[in-house]
């Protein structure tokens, strides 16, 4: 469509020629690039160790390349802290703060206005079902709601672009597929543009629209997954998809 | 009422008992002769004694002890905090300031406490000088290692949000840092009631410390035991006070 009307929109993300190693240790990175176009929903997965959360602190600027460039929304600044949505692996919640208060906690680093926010902030905590527990305590949440918690904490930060580090791994298998569906549906209501780590392929090929395979060189493979949207969890049963995941499956082995 | 009453019980119960234990027997070995009195005045003799010197000790005395206990206090918790967040913000005031700290600890108080009466003669500010010197250790210490204690993860989510180092220190480390603080400061204020208690020994004309100490050289055992007694309830106190603080101010810090 932008092509057709002669519009070339910049990339959400676009990392290029990128490489990094910790201390003279063989590099995580060597030369990677990727591209991510706004509004799409890209996992990454690859063995525990293999840099997934490095690769997210280089794209929220906690850390800087050794070599290559990395741009947000076609901008290369000075700093890209406070430019992306992170929602790191643990929820991270502060404990003595409400569930409302935790949500708020990007707008107050920025120092704005609560109280302007507030209706819109009900609507999205009843939108992920915490409505009831705005007064609540991250201890007295379960390990599902503590998670919707944090989400909705990444959403808050107002940024296009959410980096989410394997926000279900911590779940339990029942709770992980209803998160999971429930991520589905919302997302295509947010319009957002999503990078996602995760170790569960049928994770990664039911959300997705493209998966990076991050391979022991330090080098992406990229693999696209065709399967139409609206998605649901049941797509996991087709015979689609159990070949995609084949496919997925034999490129880990083969690497 | 009842609940409580019970929980109370099974909190002190055994406690009580053994106390109540211990000063029976104490009381009947000494009754019995098997111990003179000027060695171990019975119960009895030391709550007699108590009563005797009542308006003495609680008029003079003990005031005079409070004060220089609470002005120690005060200051080294300014002191304490000030230089806790001062090695906290700067390595270089770290990597100074650290082994003096360690230092001060190592000088035996009853070596130094004479050196003080020599720079601050006998007025209350050698007694605080010493009650500052056991104080102000802990505070220091809990208060380093409470603010080291907010941990990366929760800095490293702030900064993606754009959050200033300033930001950071309000919002999260201090929050984090006060159930170590107040750790601290209750060894701290009972650290104060033994540091004015030796600064009085050493050179007073009025205090606790002082009372037992011309008590002891008239050989008036239960007067020595009395001044004891009334110091030991004085920590208790100052101890259940700042729990009492901490319990208020940490209602909901869960971890």
């Amino acid at each position: 469509m932008r092509e057709a009307i002669g519009l070339s929109k910049s990339p959400m993300l676009a990392i290029r020629d990128l490489s990094y190693s910790f201390e003279a240790r063989k590099p995580i990175f060597q030369q990677v690039a990727i591209d991510i176009q706004p509004g799409e929903f890209v996992s990454v997965i690859g063995p525990s160790g293999s840099g997934k959360s490095t690769l997210f602190k280089l794209i929220t600027g906690l850390l800087e390349p050794d070599q290559g460039e990395i741009l947000i929304d076609g901008q290369k600044m000075e700093t890209r802290l406070g430019l992306v949505g992170y929602m790191p692996q643990k929820d991270l919640l502060l404990p003595w703060k409400t569930v409302v208060d935790n949500v708020l906690l990007p707008l107050e680093v920025k120092k704005e206005n609560k109280q302007q926010n507030m209706s819109e902030i009900r609507k999205w905590l009843s939108r992920f079902g915490l409505a009831e527990f705005e007064k609540a305590y991250p201890h007295e949440l379960s390990g599902g709601m503590r998670q919707r918690v944090a989400f909705l904490r990444t959403i808050m930060t107002g940024r296009e672009l959410l980096l989410l580090d394997e926000p279900f791994g911590a779940l339990d298998s029942m709770t992980k597929r209803n998160m999971q569906s429930w991520l589905l549906g919302l997302w295509e209501e947010l319009q957002k543009t999503v990078l996602f780590i995760t170790h569960d392929l049928e994770e990664a090929l039911l959300l997705s629209d493209r998966i990076y395979l991050l391979e022991r060189t330090g080098t992406f493979q990229e693999m696209k997954v065709h399967l139409s949207r609206p998605r649901n969890p049941e797509l996991i049963y087709q015979s689609e998809f159990i070949e995609m995941r084949k496919e997925l499956e034999r490129r880990i082995h083969h690497e | 009422m009842n609940n409580a009453l019970k929980k109370w019980v099974s909190d002190y119960g055994l406690f009580v008992l053994v106390c109540i234990l211990i000063v029976s027997v104490w009381e009947w070995v000494v009754r019995s002769g098997m111990i003179p009195a000027f060695i171990l005045p019975a119960p009895s003799a030391i709550w007699s004694s108590l009563a005797d010197n009542w308006q003495l000790l609680l008029e003079v005395h003990l005031p005079a002890t409070l004060k220089e206990v609470l002005i120690g206090f005060v200051l080294s918790l300014i002191g304490g905090l000030l230089l806790g967040i001062g090695m906290h913000f700067s390595r270089v005031l770290e990597k100074i300031l650290y082994p003096f700290l360690v230092i001060s600890q190592t000088i035996p108080l009853i070596a130094i406490s004479p050196i003080f009466i020599m720079w601050f003669g006998y007025s209350i500010w050698s007694k605080i000088a010493v009650t500052i010197l056991t104080a102000f250790f802990p505070i220091v210490v809990s208060t380093y290692d409470g603010l080291k204690m907010g941990g990366t993860e929760y800095r490293e989510l702030l900064l993606t949000m754009g959050a200033s180092r300033w930001m950071i220190f309000k919002k999260v480390q201090v929050p984090m840092a006060l159930p170590s603080l107040f750790s601290g400061l209750k060894m701290s204020v009972v650290y104060c009631v033994v540091g004015a208690t030796v600064g009085e020994w050493l050179g007073a004309s009025e205090g606790l410390g002082y009372f037992s100490r011309r008590m002891s050289g008239n050989l008036q055992a239960d007067a020595v035991f009395a001044a004891i007694f009334l110091l030991s309830l004085l920590g208790i106190i100052l101890f259940l006070i700042i729990g009492l603080i901490e319990k208020q101010l940490l209602k909901h810090n869960h971890r």
